[in-house]
């Protein structure tokens, strides 16, 4: 069941991207290289490719209710944004946990989270935590530590095939995770056991935290190093929806579905080039810098700059 | 004479998980090494091979968990906390899933040396919260830590023992209870795995001279029977602890907290590796050369009363461990 199918993926996108650059502007930095890159991917999922359930938390977000431990009920986990548990229903586990702010934009562009949840971001006490911890809105399980959320969801995918579920198991990550030998021992492991109920897409921007991939470690043909994993790989331009729709209705049989959405750091913020190739997390030098690129990308986005300072 | 099981860990296994739908038996390239070879063999529903890959298997088994899953990781003790131990914190410990690390070869008891030796585990796995740490001292555990390692709500590890194992109890393992296998005013000892063994080749040459040992076997490391240890340890001369690990973080610092913080005062040796690695070699001569033997026990109680013991090597060598069944049944009682 789709709570927004009322917008296009198009228009989710662009809120995405929009709700990420009002965030950052308010808040003097962020993670908005991020958005450029995954809003189609982010608009996709939420919009058109996952089957979920009405959420189970409040549209506003709960205080962090403690670590899980055998005595404390109060924990919960992020899950309940993605809907309940059941058989029929997708699960999603999003790895690259410091995209965080992006996903709570794009819960909330699709209706799953209050208009105004992001004034919780980053608040002490919270659970809209700056790097997505399990309890944050939208995290299923805990995925800061790059490369584990694939394994975890080639368990969870295992489980649900052996208990004949119908609900396919999502994983959204980024390439810089290929770096990690765990993505490799988890992709031989998944074509092994013929684990096809599990649908990844890679925002492939090609950046990781020192600056672009090519000049820390670069992993030259991507796609032909996933594919000869045996497992099916299809390399797109993640900023097209319909070769995205393609690619995800191209599963086989008894492989798992390896989507590498080839994306631009600064799509839709052409304004960002200009810091390449320093944009894992943008902040501002000065205040003139600041109001520069507040300008720029307003225009680019079509953003009233007056809404900027309705923080 | 006391009772040499054969592999006692691969038909505890298979009897207990074919009863249990839900539990699952996962290798990494271990699965003989591990006594699970028939399990996967006659039960292939139930076995995952995950291959040479840990830091996988470990995420992996989080996610079966997630869905209701019990799984039971089967590799070396040293390859369940070492290359993984990332994937321990965040795909399993800090979300409590029911996740069982059942650790082979713990210690010494393994000749591989420094690359297969878990000598820091139980340290390590201490410093994790959320987790419960087992370890089986004899077969009798090894067949009946099963059941209590799935009953417990979050993850445990296990040091499991294989191939022929001694069984020195005969009632089964008890979540965190101490055990008490003889009772004594002076000295109190305090032993666990491999160890308690090695404690009981002590008993009679002590008992003879007169020295009254209280006899106390961990199985349970983490959560631990506090008030059982604070009994015993009341009134006495001197505490020895005596265990297959670095003396940093595991038995004899846990013992040594308690003591401190219930202020005691008694005297405490911690017999085991002492702050070194060891290397590859026979468990008899690694138990002689690194002190964790009865000969070492002997000594340190002799430190702790300002006696000379005069207990040689043959004397020890003289395997009495029949006597154990009688402090057992005294326990029962």
């Amino acid at each position: 069941m789709n709570l927004s199918n009322q917008q296009s993926t198009e228009d989710v996108a662009a809120g995405i991207r929009k709700r990420v650059f009002l965030h950052t502007m308010r808040n003097n930095g962020g993670y908005l290289s991020q958005a450029c890159s995954a809003a189609e991917s982010l608009a996709f999922l939420y919009n058109e490719a996952l089957t979920l359930g009405e959420p189970t938390l409040p549209k506003v977000p709960l205080p962090f209710g403690g670590v899980p431990s055998a005595t404390n009920p109060d924990a919960f986990t992020g899950a309940g944004y993605h809907g309940p548990f059941a058989p029929e229903f997708d699960r999603l586990i999003i790895s690259p946990a410091h995209y965080a702010l992006v996903i709570y934009s794009a819960l909330i562009q699709v209706g799953r989270m209050d208009e105004h949840a992001l004034d919780h971001f980053n608040v002490d006490g919270g659970s809209v935590e700056m790097i997505g911890a399990e309890h944050s809105p939208g995290m299923e399980v805990t995925t800061g530590s790059l490369a584990q959320g694939l394994s975890m969801a080639a368990g969870i995918a295992w489980a649900r095939k052996r208990k004949g579920e119908p609900g396919k198991v999502w994983v959204y990550m980024s390439d810089g995770e290929f770096q990690e030998g765990q993505t490799w021992e988890c992709l031989a492991a998944m074509a092994y056991h013929g684990i096809d109920n599990v649908r990844v897409i890679v925002d492939v921007n090609r950046q990781q935290c020192d600056g672009a991939m090519s000049s820390v470690l670069d992993l030259g043909d991507l796609a032909a190093r996933v594919a000869s994993f045996g497992v099916t790989c299809r390399s797109i331009d993640g900023h097209d929806l319909g070769a995205m729709r393609a690619a995800a209705d191209s599963a086989e049989p008894g492989k798992p579905l390896i989507i590498l959405a080839n994306t631009s750091p600064y799509q839709g913020m052409e304004f960002l080039k200009k810091r390449f190739p320093r944009l894992h997390y943008v902040r501002f030098k000065s205040a003139d810098e600041r109001r520069e690129m507040q300008t720029a990308i307003a225009a680019e986005l079509g953003v009233d700059e007056a809404e900027i300072a309705r923080a | 004479m006391v009772e040499i099981v054969n592999r006692p860990y691969a038909k505890a296994f298979e009897t207990f998980a074919t009863a249990r739908p839900d539990i699952l038996c996962l290798s990494a390239d271990l699965t003989s090494s591990c006594e699970v070879d028939g399990f996967r063999d006659r039960h292939p529903d139930q076995f995952l091979s995950l291959g040479m890959a840990e830091q996988n298997m470990l995420s992996f088994a989080g996610g079966l968990a997630m869905q209701g899953f019990r799984p039971f990781l089967h590799t070396f003790s040293v390859f369940l906390y070492r290359r993984p131990y990332d994937q321990l914190i965040n795909s399993i410990a800090y979300s409590n899933r029911q996740v069982r690390l059942m650790g082979f070869l713990p210690g010494i008891t393994t000749p591989g040396g420094i690359t297969h030796q878990a000598i820091e585990d139980i340290s390590v796995m201490r410093a994790i919260p959320n987790m419960t740490i087992l370890e089986c001292g004899d077969a009798t555990e090894v067949e009946t830590v099963l059941e209590v390692a799935d009953s417990i709500d979050g993850p445990v590890y296990a040091r499991v023992l294989r191939g022929e194992v001694p069984r020195l109890f005969s009632t089964p393992f008890e979540f965190n209870k101490l055990r008490t296998l003889s009772e004594g005013d002076d000295v109190l000892v305090v032993t666990s795995g491999v160890c308690t063994e090695e404690a009981l080749r002590a008993a009679e040459p002590l008992k003879a001279r007169g020295i009254g040992v209280h006899h106390l076997h961990v199985s349970t490391l983490k959560p631990f029977d506090r008030e059982g240890l604070i009994k015993a340890a009341r009134g006495k001369k001197g505490v020895v602890t005596l265990e297959n690990h670095t003396i940093n973080g595991g038995l004899g610092s846990l013992v040594a907290e308690i003591l401190a913080e219930e202020g005691l005062g008694i005297k405490l040796r911690r017999l085991g590796l002492q702050d070194t690695f060891a290397h590859g070699a026979s468990k008899p001569y690694l138990m002689k050369k690194y002190g964790l033997d009865a000969s070492a026990l002997v000594s340190a109680i002799g430190q702790l009363l300002g006696k000379d013991l005069d207990i040689g090597d043959a004397e020890l060598e003289a395997v009495r461990i029949d006597t154990v069944h009688s402090a057992q049944k005294a326990e029962a009682l």
